[in-house]
C-alpha cells in the first residue's frame, strides 16, 4: 500500500498552485488536508504525476465573516473552524456537523475546502453547504469565479471544478434569525462517514432538508411549511425520490426510512431552535 | 518554488522529540516509513495506512495527526513529537505512561504509541474529560487487545494526576 | 472485581503491602510494559535486517474464481531495483502441496498455481529493492485470466450443479463425516417435543493491528532456511513447512520477534507465507522481507470458518433436553489449509456445552468456496457451536414458556459430577455451575435486570434480556484433528494424542533466572506469568527473572504443540515451567541442604535467601548455592549433574486419543461462563444498545488477575465486533467487498459498553499443575449468542443472525416500507452484482440507433473515455478506455460483443474491462422501441465488479458503475441527436434520460 510516483511542490504563493495546475492540469492534484488524497494515494486509487501541496498557504488559512455569509479559506482546517468562536452562532449547522467527521486527529489536518473538493457522497461539509445554498469560490490563472453548492458538485467525486482550477475559499451563508438549524446522522460506529446524513433549514414559511449519503451528491428540497401528514407524506415522496442502493452496511430501504423518520425529526429540531 | 522529483530522493529535515533530525526521501515516502526507516524512531506503528486504525498517531507542531496520511516531505521544517519523547530523559514514565502501566491498558502494545499520541495531545487541549469525552476522543484508535476498558481508565486516572500536579504547581 | 496493583519493581511503591513471596495469584504488574510504553518495542518490522534484503509485494487475484491461462513478468522483472518476480509455477516446481490432516487430492501452494479461487489469492511475489519499488512492478506484470462461474454460499458449494473449485476432489464438499454418540435416534422417537432451528454463522476474524510479517533467507550452503516470521504455532506446522519446502525438519530455521502485535489465532494461516517467501528468497538469492499490508490482511489473510448448522433438539414437557442432532455446514473458503477444519473438531467433545444432555448426533460437511481460506480465530469454532446449542436452549424456553435461565438450570451438568464425561468425550475436569449461575445473578443484578425490562416494556420499548452458558476448553488435544477419519483411518495413519510443553528455567552463579518456554505470546502477558510462578518458586524477585519466549527453533525445546493458541498457556506452559522451577528449587535444595544441615525438604526459599524452615537465622543467599553448583561440580551430592538448568517437557496423560467411536477429549481443562444481558433495541432506528452485559468465568486458579481480566475484556470487544459489526462480505459472484477498516468495522472505545466481569467461584482443575484453566476465548462464545438471545427477547423473533446492522433489525421490526405515491417501487437492486434499469431517448428510428451501435464510431462515441477501439470480429470489438469517477481513474482493456440480434429491435451488450483498478464484467440487454419518431432504448443490466476498486471502494463502486452506464447512454443518445436532427420533436432529451438509480428527474 505505497503510493505510486509523484512529482511534489511546496507552494508558498498560491499563484505558484494555479501556475502548477495551467501547467499539469488533470494530471495534477491538489493536496490540502490529505486525508482523503493519502489514502487514495496509498491505495493507488489515484495517480497524479504531481501533487500541489497548499497546506501551508498561510494566506488562506482565514475564516472571514462577510456580508451574509461567513468565508473559510483554503488551508483552514476543520478543527480550525471548530475551533472559531463565533462558528455555533453564525454558521450553528457546520458547527453541529463538524464533530461528525472522522476524528480530531482527522480533523486537525483536513480541510474544509478539500472536503468540498472530493465530494464524497456522504459528507457532512459539502451536504451543509448545498442545504444552506452556498457558494465556493474557485481561481485559476485564467478567472476567479464563484460556483453555487448544487452546480458545483456535481455527482459522485464530481465537480465542476475545471483541472487548472482551486478552490480558494468556501462561503456558508450566516444564520438568519428567526430562523432554525439542525443536523443529524447515522452511521455504523463514531466518526464513520454517514449511512444518512441530513441537515434542516427551517425559516421564512419553508422547510429546506437536505440528504447525504443516499445519492450521489446531497439531494436538497424545499418545500412551504406544512402540517405532519403532509410533512410525512413529503419526506416519503422525497425518500423514494433519491433512491439509494443496497451495501454492505446499510439497504436501500433503511436509508429511505433514516430520510423519512431522522428527516422529520431534524425538521422538529431546526423548528424548535428557531431564535 | 522548487519542484521535487520523483524517483529522486530529497533531503528531508525536521525536529523530532526536540532533536534535528534529517534523511533522505522520495516526494512519495508515507512520513511513518521515513520515520521508522530512515530516522530509525520504530516506536510510531502502522496498522492500515488508510487512516483509520490510529497506530501512525504522532504530533505535527503541537497536533496530533496521521502520520499514514502525511508524505515525509511534507514533515520539512516541523515539529514533531512521537512516542519515543514521552518519557523524561532519565526513562521515567510520563503519568499517562505510568497510568497505562498500572491499569493494564495495554497487551501486544502495538497501538499503544497510537493511543499515547492521541492522548497526550488529547489531554491537553481537554484536561478535566469525562469517560464519554474519552471515549469519543479514543473513537480513532483502534485496539484489539485491551477492549478499551483499561486505556479508558488509564486515561481519566491520567487526567486527574496531570490536573492535581498543575493545580499544585 | 478489584485487586490491588503489584509492582514488579522495587523503584516504584506499593512494594510495602506484598505478601511474601507470592506472586502467582496478585495482580503484578506486566513486565512487557516498560519497553512497549516508551517506544522501544521490537516488532518485526523494528528490527534491523541484512543489507541487501529485498521487500516483496504480492500480486493478488481480482477474480474469485478463473483460469490462470498466462502470466507475462517480462516487464516487471526489467524495472529498476526489480530482482525476482515469482510465480505460482516457480513455487509449484520447487515445492510439495502443503498438507493437511487428511488425504485428499487437493493440491495447495500457498500461491495460485493454474487457477485462482478466491479474491486476494497470491498470483505472483516481486522482489525488489524497496516496497515502493516492488509496488511498482506489479503494476507491469500482464495476468490473462479465463473467468470461472464463482460460489459462495455453503449451501450452494454441497449442491450437485455447484462450480467445483478442485476438480482433482469432485466435489466441493472435501470431508463428511457422521458420528453417533448415544442413542439419538431412539431419544428423538421417544421424544415428547422437538424443535429444529438454522443457524448462520458468518465470517470475521480478529484482525490485528500488526499484520503478517516474514523475513525469509535462503542458505544457499546447507539448502535450509532462515526465517523470522510472527508466526504463532502451533508448531505442527513446522514440519508442514519443512515437506513442503523439501528439506529436513532442522534445516529450517524459525525465529520469533521479541514483540508481536497481536494476533487471536490470525497469525497461525501465515505459515504458507513462510513458504512462498523461502522460496522467493531462493530465487532472488538475497533475503526477503514482506510485510502484510491492511488490504492484504483483510482481503487474504485468514477467518473463521463461517458455518450453517441445523439444529435438532428432543425434550419433554419440562423442558429437560435428551438429544441434540448437529448438521454442520463448515465453509472454510479455497483451500483447506493445516490445521483446519480443526475448529469444529476441536469443539466436537463439547457438542452438548455445559448440559448432561446425553444423546447427540453430530453430522460435519466441510466444504470449499470462493472466499478467503480460513484458520484459528479466538475462539476456535466455540462461536458457532454455542451459537446454536444457545440459541436452541432460548428457543426450547419460549416453546414451554419457561424462563431461559430455568431451562438452563434444569439441563446443565449437575455440581459433584466432575470430572464428567459429555457424550462426545470431553472429559470435563472441574466446576459448579450451578453455584456459578447463583452468584452472577445476585452478584450481577439479574433482578433489577428484569425489572428494567418490565418498566421498558411498559413504557413500549422494545427491551431484551439473553443468557448464555458455555464450556471454555483450554489446552487442546493434539490429537483431536483426527476425530476427522474413520476409525480405520486412524489406525493406518498412527495414534495421535497429547500436547507436549516445553520449559526450560536456569539460575546464573550470581542467582538470577532465566526463562524459556515454548509459548509465542502476542500480548498476552506470558512473561509476566512465567517470572510470577518461578520467582514464587524460587524465592527470588520477580525483577530477577528474565523471561524470553523468542522462539529459536534450532536451539529452543518445542516440539508439535508449541505456540500460543486455544488458551494453551495457562494450563500448558505454566505446568511445564512450574515443574521446570520446582525441579530446580529442589535441586537447590539438595545443595544447599547439606551447608544448612538440614534436611532438603525442610530448606526453604524467600528474598533471595534460602533457609532452614525452623530457624530463620540458618541461611545462606542464594547466590552463593547457585555460585557453587556453576564453580564447584565436585561439591555437589553425589550423581548430581552440574550447573543449574532444569528442562521440562510435558503432557498430560488425560489427552487420550480418538475412541474407537469417535469420542474425543479435546482440550485439557475447561473453565465455564455464564453471561446475561440487557439490551434495548431503538424502533426508529434499529441500533441496539447494551444496557448492561455481565460475565462471569470459572477459569479455575487465576494466575494474574489483571491478565486474566484483560483477557476477558479484549475478547468482550473482539466479540461485540463480531455481534454487531464485523463482517467479511462477499457478493454473490466472490467478489470482496469489506477490504478496508471503513468496511470491515472493528469496535472502538466509543461502541463498547461497559463490562461487569465477576469471578465467584474458582474450581481449579485436577489436570493442571496450578489449577489454572484457560481465560482469552469465553466471550468469544456466549457474547454473540447472548445478545442475539436478548435481541430475540426483545422482538419475539426466533431468526436471529449476527452481525446485528440496524438495516436487517429495522427490517425486523418495521411492518412494509411506505409505498411512494408516484411511480411504482421497483424492488432495489441487491447483491454484489449491480444490475439496474433504465431508458433513454435518443433521435433517430430505431433502425439508425441499431446501425450506430453496430458501429465502431457509434460506439467509440457511446464509451465514457474511449480511446481505441478497434473491430476484431463480426461483432466483438477491442478497446482502451480511460474510465472512473472524480480523480479514481484508471485505464482499462476492454472486450466488447453483441449477440443476440434482433434487428432493429433487440441486442445484448456485453463487455469486460480490465486494470490496475480491477476487472468488471457487465452484460446489458437493449430493447429498441420506436417512440413519437425517436426511438426509446429500455435497457437492464448486470455488472460484476472485482479487484481493487471493488474491495476498497466500499459504499461507491455500485454508485460509480451506475453513473458509468447512464453516462454510456448520455453518450449514445447525444452522438445520435448530432447524427439526426429529425426525429428530435422531444424537448431536451438530455433532461429526460432516466435511469431507476441515477437523478430521477
Ligand atoms: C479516518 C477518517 C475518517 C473520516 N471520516 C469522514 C467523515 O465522517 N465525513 C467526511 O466528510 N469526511 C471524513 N473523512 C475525510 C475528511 O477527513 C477529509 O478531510 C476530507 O474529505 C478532505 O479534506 P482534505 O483537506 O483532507 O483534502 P485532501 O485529502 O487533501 O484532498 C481531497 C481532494 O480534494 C482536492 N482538493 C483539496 N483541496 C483543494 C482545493 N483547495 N482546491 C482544489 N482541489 C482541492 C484534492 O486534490 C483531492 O482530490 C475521514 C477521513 C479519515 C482519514
Ligand atoms: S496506520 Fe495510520 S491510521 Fe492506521
Ligand atoms: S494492545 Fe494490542 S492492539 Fe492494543
Amino acid at each position: 500500500m505505497k503510493p505510486a510516483n509523484f512529482d511534489y511542490a511546496r507552494c508558498e504563493r498560491v499563484e505558484s498552485a494555479l501556475d502548477l495546475l495551467a501547467e499539469h492540469g488533470d494530471d495534477a492534484r491538489i493536496i490540502a488536508g490529505g486525508q482523503s488524497l493519502m489514502a487514495m494515494l496509498n491505495m493507488r486509487l489515484v495517480r497524479p504525476s504531481i501533487v500541489v501541496d497548499i497546506a501551508s498557504l498561510d494566506e488562506l488559512a482565514y475564516v472571514k465573516e462577510a456580508a451574509g455569509y461567513v468565508e473559510f479559506g483554503a488551508t483552514v482546517t476543520q478543527a480550525a473552524a471548530e475551533a472559531w468562536p463565533a462558528l455555533r452562532k453564525r454558521v450553528p449547522l457546520v458547527a453541529a456537523a463538524l464533530p461528525h467527521i472522522g476524528h480530531f486527529q482527522t480533523r486537525n489536518r483536513g480541510t474544509i475546502c478539500g472536503s468540498l473538493c472530493h465530494a464524497d457522497p456522504s459528507s457532512e461539509l459539502p451536504l451543509c453547504l448545498a442545504t444552506l445554498g452556498g457558494d465556493v469560490v474557485l481561481r485559476s490563472r485564467r478567472k476567479k469565479r464563484v460556483v453555487g453548492a448544487l452546480d458545483f458538485q456535481i455527482g459522485l467525486l464530481s465537480t465542476a471544478k475545471q483541472p487548472d482550477e482551486m478552490m480558494v475559499a468556501a462561503r456558508y451563508p450566516a444564520a438568519r434569525s428567526g430562523w432554525g438549524y439542525a443536523f443529524r446522522e447515522i452511521s455504523r460506529r463514531h466518526g464513520d462517514f454517514a449511512i444518512v446524513a441530513l441537515a434542516a433549514v427551517v425559516g421564512d414559511g419553508k422547510i429546506r432538508l437536505g440528504v447525504g449519503g443516499v445519492d450521489d451528491k446531497p439531494a436538497v428540497h424545499e418545500w412551504d411549511d406544512m402540517d405532519d401528514d403532509s410533512l410525512a407524506d413529503a419526506l416519503n415522496d422525497f425518500a423514494w425520490d433519491l433512491g439509494g442502493g443496497d451495501d454492505i452496511h446499510a439497504t436501500a430501504r433503511y436509508r429511505r426510512e433514516m430520510v423519512r423518520r431522522l428527516g422529520k425529526k431534524v425538521i422538529g429540531e431546526a423548528r424548535q431552535c428557531r431564535s | 518554488m522548487q519542484v521535487l522529483k520523483q524517483s529522486e530522493r530529497h533531503r528531508v529535515r525536521f525536529t523530532l522529540n526536540g532533536e534535528r533530525v534529517e534523511g533522505l526521501a522520495e516526494p512519495r515516502m508515507l512520513l511513518t516509513d521515513f520515520i521508522r526507516h530512515e530516522i530509525g524512531a520504530t516506536g510510531t506503528h502502522v496498522g492500515c495506512e488508510h487512516g483509520i486504525c490510529g497506530a501512525c498517531t504522532i504530533r505535527v507542531n503541537g497536533k496530533a495527526v496521521r502520520a499514514c496520511l502525511m508524505l515525509a516531505v511534507q514533515a520539512e521544517g516541523k515539529e514533531i513529537e512521537t512516542v519515543e519523547g514521552l518519557a523524561a530523559k532519565d526513562g521515567t514514565l510520563s503519568a499517562l505512561q505510568a497510568a497505562f502501566h498500572r491499569n493494564f491498558a495495554l497487551q501486544c502494545g502495538y497501538c499503544t504509541p497510537g493511543f499515547l499520541m492521541s492522548l497526550v495531545d488529547y489531554l491537553e487541549k481537554n484536561p478535566n474529560p469525562t469517560e464519554a469525552d474519552i471515549r469519543i476522543a479514543l473513537s480513532g484508535n483502534l485496539c484489539r487487545c485491551t477492549g478499551y476498558a483499561e486505556i479508558v481508565n488509564a486515561a481519566l486516572e491520567a487526567a486527574r494526576e496531570i490536573q492535581a500536579l498543575s493545580a499544585s504547581k | 472485581m478489584l485487586y490491588k496493583n503489584m509492582q514488579s519493581t522495587d523503584s516504584e511503591a506499593g512494594v510495602a503491602q506484598r505478601p511474601r513471596q507470592n506472586y502467582v495469584g496478585q495482580r503484578v504488574l506486566r513486565v512487557e510494559n516498560p519497553p512497549l510504553l516508551r517506544g522501544h518495542g521490537l516488532f518485526i518490522d523494528d528490527m534491523p535486517v541484512k543489507a541487501g534484503t529485498l521487500h516483496a509485494a504480492i500480486l493478488r487475484s481480482p477474480h474469485a474464481h478463473a483460469e490462470i491461462l498466462s502470466i507475462d513478468v517480462t516487464d516487471a522483472i526489467s524495472l529498476p531495483g526489480v530482482r525476482a518476480v515469482v510465480t505460482g509455477q516457480d513455487v509449484a516446481a520447487m515445492t510439495d502441496p502443503l498438507i493437511v490432516g487428511f488425504a485428499t487430492p487437493m493440491r495447495y501452494h500457498g500461491i495460485a498455481v493454474d487457477r485462482v479461487r478466491y479474491v486476494g489469492e497470491p498470483v505472483a511475489i516481486v522482489c525488489a529493492s524497496d516496497r515502493y519499488l516492488a509496488e511498482d512492478a506489479l503494476d507491469h506484470i500482464r495476468v490473462e485470466y479465463r473467468p470461472l462461474p464463482a460460489v459462495v454460499d455453503p449451501i450452494a458449494a454441497a449442491a450437485s450443479d455447484a462450480p467445483i473449485l478442485h476438480p482433482a476432489v469432485g466435489s466441493n464438499v472435501v470431508s463428511y463425516r457422521e458420528f453417533r454418540h448415544g442413542e439419538t435416534d431412539k431419544a428423538f422417537a421417544e421424544a415428547k417435543r422437538r424443535s429444529e432451528i438454522v443457524i448462520t454463522y458468518p465470517r470475521n476474524s480478529i484482525t490485528p493491528i500488526e499484520g503478517y510479517a516474514v523475513v525469509a533467507e535462503h542458505l544457499l550452503d546447507s539448502g535450509g532456511y532462515d526465517v523470522i516470521s510472527n508466526f504463532q504455532g502451533p508448531f505442527s506446522l513446522h514440519p508442514v513447512m519443512a515437506r513442503a519446502l523439501r528439506i529436513p525438519g532442522n534445516r529450517l530455521r524459525h525465529r520469533s520477534p521479541p514483540n508481536s502485535g497481536g494476533s487471536f489465532g490470525s497469525k497461525l494461516a501465515l505459515f504458507p507465507y513462510i513458504v512462498i517467501l523461502c522460496i522467493a528468497s531462493r530465487l532472488a538469492g538475497r533475503p526477503v522481507k514482506w510485510i502484510e499490508d491492511r488490504l492484504e490482511h483483510l482481503a487474504a489473510a485468514s477467518a473463521a470458518p463461517n458455518r450453517v448448522t441445523r439444529i435438532e433438539a428432543a425434550y419433554d414437557d419440562d423442558g429437560i433436553v435428551s438429544a441434540l442432532r448437529l448438521k454442520h455446514w463448515d465453509d472454510h473458503g479455497a483451500y483447506l489449509r493445516a490445521p483446519m477444519p480443526a475448529p469444529i473438531y476441536r469443539m466436537h467433545g463439547l457438542s452438548t456445552n455445559a448440559y448432561g444432555i446425553k444423546h447427540v448426533d453430530v453430522f460435519n460437511h466441510i466444504l470449499v468456496t470462493n472466499k478467503c481460506p480460513t484458520g484459528a480465530v479466538r475462539g476456535f469454532g466455540g462461536p458457532q457451536l454455542y451459537f446454536a446449542v444457545e440459541r436452541m436452549m432460548h428457543t426450547i424456553a419460549g416453546e414451554l414458556k419457561l424462563d431461559p435461565l430455568e431451562l438452563i438450570r434444569r439441563n446443565l451438568i449437575p455440581a459433584g459430577s466432575f470430572p464428567y464425561r459429555a457424550p462426545a468425550g470431553a472429559l470435563i475436569d472441574s466446576g459448579d455451575y450451578q453455584r456459578l449461575i447463583d452468584e452472577t445473578v445476585s452478584g450481577g443484578g439479574l433482578d433489577e435486570l428484569r425489572q428494567r425490562r418490565d418498566t421498558a416494556r411498559r413504557q413500549g420499548k422494545l427491551y431484551g434480556i439473553g443468557f448464555a452458558v458455555v464450556v471454555e476448553p483450554s489446552q487442546s488435544n493434539m490429537g483431536y484433528i483426527s476425530t476427522l477419519k474413520t476409525g480405520i483411518e486412524r489406525e493406518r495413519s498412527g495414534q495421535k494424542d497429547g500436547a507436549v510443553a516445553a520449559a526450560t528455567v536456569s539460575m546464573d552463579p550470581l542467582g538470577t533466572v532465566s526463562v524459556v518456554a515454548d509459548s509465542v505470546p502476542q500480548g498476552q502477558g506470558h512473561q509476566t506469568a512465567l517470572a510470577q510462578i518461578v520467582a514464587d518458586q524460587l524465592g527470588v524477585k520477580i525483577e530477577d527473572v528474565v523471561v524470553n519466549l523468542e522462539i529459536d527453533t534450532q536451539k529452543d525445546g518445542w516440539s508439535i504443540a508449541a505456540g500460543n493458541y486455544s488458551c494453551r498457556f495457562a494450563p500448558a506452559v505454566a505446568s511445564a515451567t512450574h515443574l521446570a522451577a520446582v525441579r530446580l528449587r529442589e535441586k537447590l535444595a539438595r545443595i544447599a541442604a547439606s551447608s544448612l544441615n538440614v534436611p532438603p525438604d525442610n530448606v526453604e526459599f524467600a528474598d533471595r535467601k534460602v533457609f532452614a524452615r525452623d530457624n530463620a537465622e540458618n541461611w545462606l543467599s542464594l547466590h552463593r548455592v547457585a555460585g557453587q553448583a556453576h564453580w564447584s561440580p565436585a561439591s555437589l551430592p553425589d550423581g548430581m549433574a552440574p550447573a543449574l538448568r532444569e528442562s521440562v517437557t510435558w503432557s498430560a496423560p488425560e489427552l487420550t486419543p480418538t475412541s474407537a467411536r469417535d469420542e474425543i477429549n479435546t482440550s485439557l481443562a475447561y473453565g465455564f461462563g455464564f453471561d446475561f444481558c440487557g439490551i434495548e433495541i431503538a424502533r426508529e432506528t434499529g441500533e441496539i444498545r447494551i444496557d448492561k452485559y455481565v460475565t462471569s468465568h470459572d477459569c479455575g486458579t487465576i494466575l494474574n488477575p489483571g491478565l486474566a481480566d484483560g483477557q476477558i475484556h479484549g475478547s468482550f470487544a473482539a466479540a461485540i465486533g463480531a455481534s454487531l459489526y464485523e463482517e467479511f462480505s462477499y457478493g454473490e459472484d466472490g467478489s470482496f467487498l469489506s477490504g478496508t477498516f471503513a468496511d470491515y468495522l472493528v469496535a472502538t472505545a466509543a461502541e463498547m459498553p461497559k463490562l461487569d466481569i465477576l469471578h465467584p467461584v474458582q474450581s481449579p482443575s485436577p489436570f493442571t499443575r496450578l489449577g489454572a484453566k484457560g481465560i482469552a476465548e469465553g466471550n468469544q462464545y456466549s457474547t454473540p449468542v447472548c445478545l442475539a438471545n436478548a435481541v430475540a427477547d426483545a422482538l419475539g423473533r426466533g431468526d436471529i443472525t449476527v452481525p446485528l446492522k440496524p438495516a436487517k433489525i429495522l427490517e425486523w421490526i418495521s411492518g412494509d416500507e411506505a409505498k411512494s405515491r408516484s411511480v411504482a417501487a421497483k424492488a432495489s437492486p441487491k447483491g454484489s452484482s449491480i444490475n439496474g434499469e433504465g431508458l433513454a431517448y435518443v433521435a433517430g428510428d430505431p433502425q439508425t440507433v441499431w446501425s450506430a451501435l453496430l458501429n465502431e464510431n457509434g460506439l467509440r462515441a457511446a464509451i465514457p473515455g474511449c480511446e481505441r477501439l478497434e473491430r476484431v470480429g463480426e461483432n466483438a470489438f477491442k478497446a482502451t478506455v480511460t474510465l472512473g469517477v472524480g480523480p479514481v481513474k484508471g485505464s482499462f482493456k476492454a472486450d466488447i460483443g453483441l449477440s443476440d440480434l434482433d434487428e432493429p429491435r433487440s441486442a445484448v451488450l456485453k463487455g469486460v474491462l480490465s486494470g490496475l483498478l480491477g476487472t468488471a464484467s457487465g452484460t446489458g440487454l437493449l430493447t429498441l422501441v420506436p417512440q413519437n419518431g425517436g426511438c426509446r432504448i429500455d435497457y437492464r443490466y448486470e455488472i460484476h465488479l472485482s479487484g481493487q476498486a471493488a474491495m476498497v471502494g466500499g459504499r461507491m463502486v455500485n454508485a460509480a458503475a451506475r453513473r458509468l452506464i447512464n453516462e454510456f447512454f448520455l453518450r449514445f443518445a447525444a452522438s445520435l441527436g448530432e447524427v439526426n436532427r429529425a426525429g428530435t420533436s422531444l424537448p431536451s432529451w438530455r433532461a429526460r434520460i432516466k435511469s431507476l438509480f441515477g437523478a430521477q428527474q
